[in-house]
């Protein structure tokens, strides 16, 4: 890319948020790994930071976003507070779910992030659905949704997108393609190529590099705006590489020897974009203090998730349903 | 009071609905022509075709969009045509809506009604005829509601509309055209049984168009000077336990019937709370299908049929085994 229209202050705010999720991960990864306290799987979005920080840039904060299994960054650029995530994945009273869902169903409604997805592409109709509901009460939000590469093999993917593009839905559909199906390599699961799919279906289709976050960032501006002018869906193909393995106790060794050594030097979205800061004259001091506030914060979220109590046992019943509800009527 | 279908009823129910709240829309495949069963006719010339909502057929997206669309603000009735094809959103409604208030920490809602018609008519098949309410019943966040009536069918829709949770809606296809009076003014209230008919000698506990089948047992049982009690439960989850219970308590015998396959069916939790709480006279008994498969050769289907016969001679039976 070119750097002469590079903007320096955004790219800082970029790198700051893509930092914040990256120390975020590493929190939580530190949570689950060195201290034992995060007890069910987690899915670490390191290496693809860009997709999150881009696509979520040009939102409003009453736009809407949906994610999958792999959503803490994206939850985190919509906007949700660290601390109540992190909680969250400790299974914390005060975490965004009252320790109810856990990292795969990590949700902040005030934040219009309507949750991540414990199933692959299951998001995707629910996510069409929302853009239909906007569309039926007047509103002019769009919404976003993220899937991988994974969820293309899935019904939902045709249903969903099929029902964006019959009703003229204010949606974006962005496949976050890190290539791998949790152990398997998407692309010996997959006949064909999945922007094709899209653009089979009447969708306005990018194809990017989806870690190169300034070029991704100035294409979703251009594509949101769009979406809310003319009301009409779109798809962004983002193609990245998932630096850590499907869970954090997953030590991805189907993987070709050094690969992801290798993506990690030639490919991290922070080091491209650290890159292109440097070279517009940005101080490597300024960038580590970006880096070193951020894993403060993140370490700081942590240390209140792990101080928080449990949630109360009488909860376990609340917020099922009101009819028949488990508190009145369990058995 | 107004004598009305089965189906009008609850189409009655639903525009009373639509015009109090803008918010409340219907969708489903073929709704714009009226619905597979005319159950809609005459709303999308009131409402139009955004609030009267063809479908493609995609039975995932369906469920899908509507619950999402149910957590944007609006306040979908899902329509699946044959509850048989409801099967292909099973992970929407089951993994998705029934679970995401819970999962969510409380932060959203799912008001949504899922109309599936279900039950056999006629020569339908085993694809087209199935009753698999125990199945909902099983599944927690979810509220099941069987209705029998027109006047059920209308106050349990209004009902289901208003409520804040996602209702499974089963209306039994061999009843669209039954004829009843409504009463517009009367509400519907979850777990809430409907007493059909009283008697002091044997309680039926039934629920969707076989509840009809046990009023006629009990007629028939009346000739031969047993008074029968039929407690139509309309809806199973809730369901109205100190109805069953007080019933029993006076009648001490007890025949549940269904239409779904016996085996883990609905009525297995009807006796076994009985069960647990109450002392019967003689043993119960338990009317279902036979776990075996619904075909389309009407002799062949009829195999797997509860009859009214068949139920007034199991309520016979409680009252035989007490005296011999």
């Amino acid at each position: 890319m070119t750097l002469s229209n590079f903007d320096r202050d955004k790219g800082l705010a970029r790198l700051k948020l893509m930092e914040r999720i990256r120390a975020f991960e590493e929190a939580a990864r530190r949570a689950a790994v060195d201290e034992e306290l995060v007890l069910g799987a987690i899915h670490l979005s390191i290496g693809q930071e860009a997709v999150a920080a881009a696509m979520i840039e040009p939102l409003r904060r009453d736009d809407y976003i949906l994610s999958t299994h792999r959503g803490h960054g994206h939850t985190l650029a919509k906007g949700a507070d660290p601390q109540a995530m992190m909680k969250e994945l400790l299974g914390r009273e005060g975490g965004c779910c009252n320790g109810k869902g856990g990292s795969m169903h990590i949700a902040d409604f005030g934040v219009r992030m309507l949750g991540a997805n414990g199933v692959v592409g299951a998001n995707i109709t629910i996510a069409a659905g929302a853009a239909h509901g906007i569309k039926i009460l007047g509103g002019d939000q769009i919404v976003v949704c993220f899937f991988g590469d994974g969820a293309a093999n899935r019904g939902p993917f045709l249903e969903g997108m099929n029902w964006a593009g019959v009703f003229d839905l204010p949606i974006l559909f962005v496949c976050e393609d890190n290539q791998y199906s949790a152990s398997t390599l998407t692309s010996e699961m997959t006949s064909g190529n999945v922007a094709d799919r899209a653009r089979a279906l009447g969708l306005r289709t990018t194809e990017a590099d989806g870690n190169d976050v300034t070029s991704l960032a100035a294409s979703a501006d251009e594509i949101t705006k769009r979406i809310r002018e003319t009301g009409k869906p779109e798809f962004v193909h983002a193609k990245t590489y998932r630096l850590s393995g499907h869970t954090y106790f997953d030590p991805a060794t189907y993987r070709p020897e050094g690969e992801a050594e290798h993506m990690r030097e030639i490919n991290c979205p922070i080091m491209r974009l650290r890159n292109n800061l440097s070279s517009t004259g940005v101080e490597e001091g300024e960038m580590e203090a970006i880096r070193e506030a951020a894993k403060d914060e993140m370490l700081a979220a942590l240390d209140a998730a792990r101080n928080a109590p449990w949630p109360a046992n009488n909860s376990v019943f609340a917020d099922v349903q009101d009819i028949g509800s488990p508190a009145k009527e369990a058995f | 009071m107004a004598v009305m279908s089965y189906a009008n009823a609850a189409k009655l129910a639903i525009a009373e609905a639509m015009r109090a709240d803008p918010t409340v829309w219907c969708v489903g495949e073929d709704l714009g022509r009226g619905g597979v069963f005319k159950q809609y006719v005459g709303l999308v010339e009131e409402f139009g075709p955004d609030r009267i909502s063809d479908a493609p057929i995609s039975e995932a997206a369906i469920m899908g969009a509507a619950f999402g669309a149910a957590m944007a603000g609006t306040r979908p009735i899902v329509e699946m045509r044959f509850a048989d094809f409801a099967l292909c959103a099973t992970d929407e409604l089951v993994n998705q809506i029934a679970k995401a208030r819970f999962m969510f920490g409380g932060q959203s809602r799912a008001p949504m009604v899922i109309r599936k018609p279900m039950g056999m008519w006629r020569s339908s098949a085993a694809q087209h005829s199935q009753s698999l309410e125990s199945w909902y019943v099983h599944i927690p966040g979810l509220v099941v509601c069987c209705p029998a009536t027109p006047q059920d069918n209308y106050a349990m829709m209004r009902a289901a509309i208003a409520c804040d949770d996602p209702v499974v809606y089963l209306e039994h296809k061999d009843i669209w055209l039954m004829e009843g009076e409504v009463d517009t003014s009367a509400s519907g209230s979850f777990g809430k049984a409907n007493i059909r008919r009283t008697g002091d000698d044997v309680t039926i506990v039934s629920w969707s168009n076989t509840a009809n089948l046990c009023v006629k047992a009990a007629e028939a049982l009346a000739k031969d000077g047993i008074e029968a009690e039929v407690i139509d439960l309309v809806s199973l989850w809730p369901w109205d336990k100190s109805a069953v219970l007080g019933s029993v308590a006076k009648t001490g015998r007890l025949v549940v019937a269904h239409e779904s396959v016996a085996v883990t069916g609905f009525g297995a939790e009807v006796v076994a709370t009985v069960a647990q709480h109450s002392t019967l006279k003689t043993p119960p008994k338990r009317l279902g299908s036979p776990r075996g498969l619904i075909a389309y050769a009407p002799n062949l289907e009829d195999k797997m049929r509860v009859t009214a016969e068949m139920i007034a001679n199991a309520a016979k039976k409680t009252m035989e085994m007490e005296t011999t």
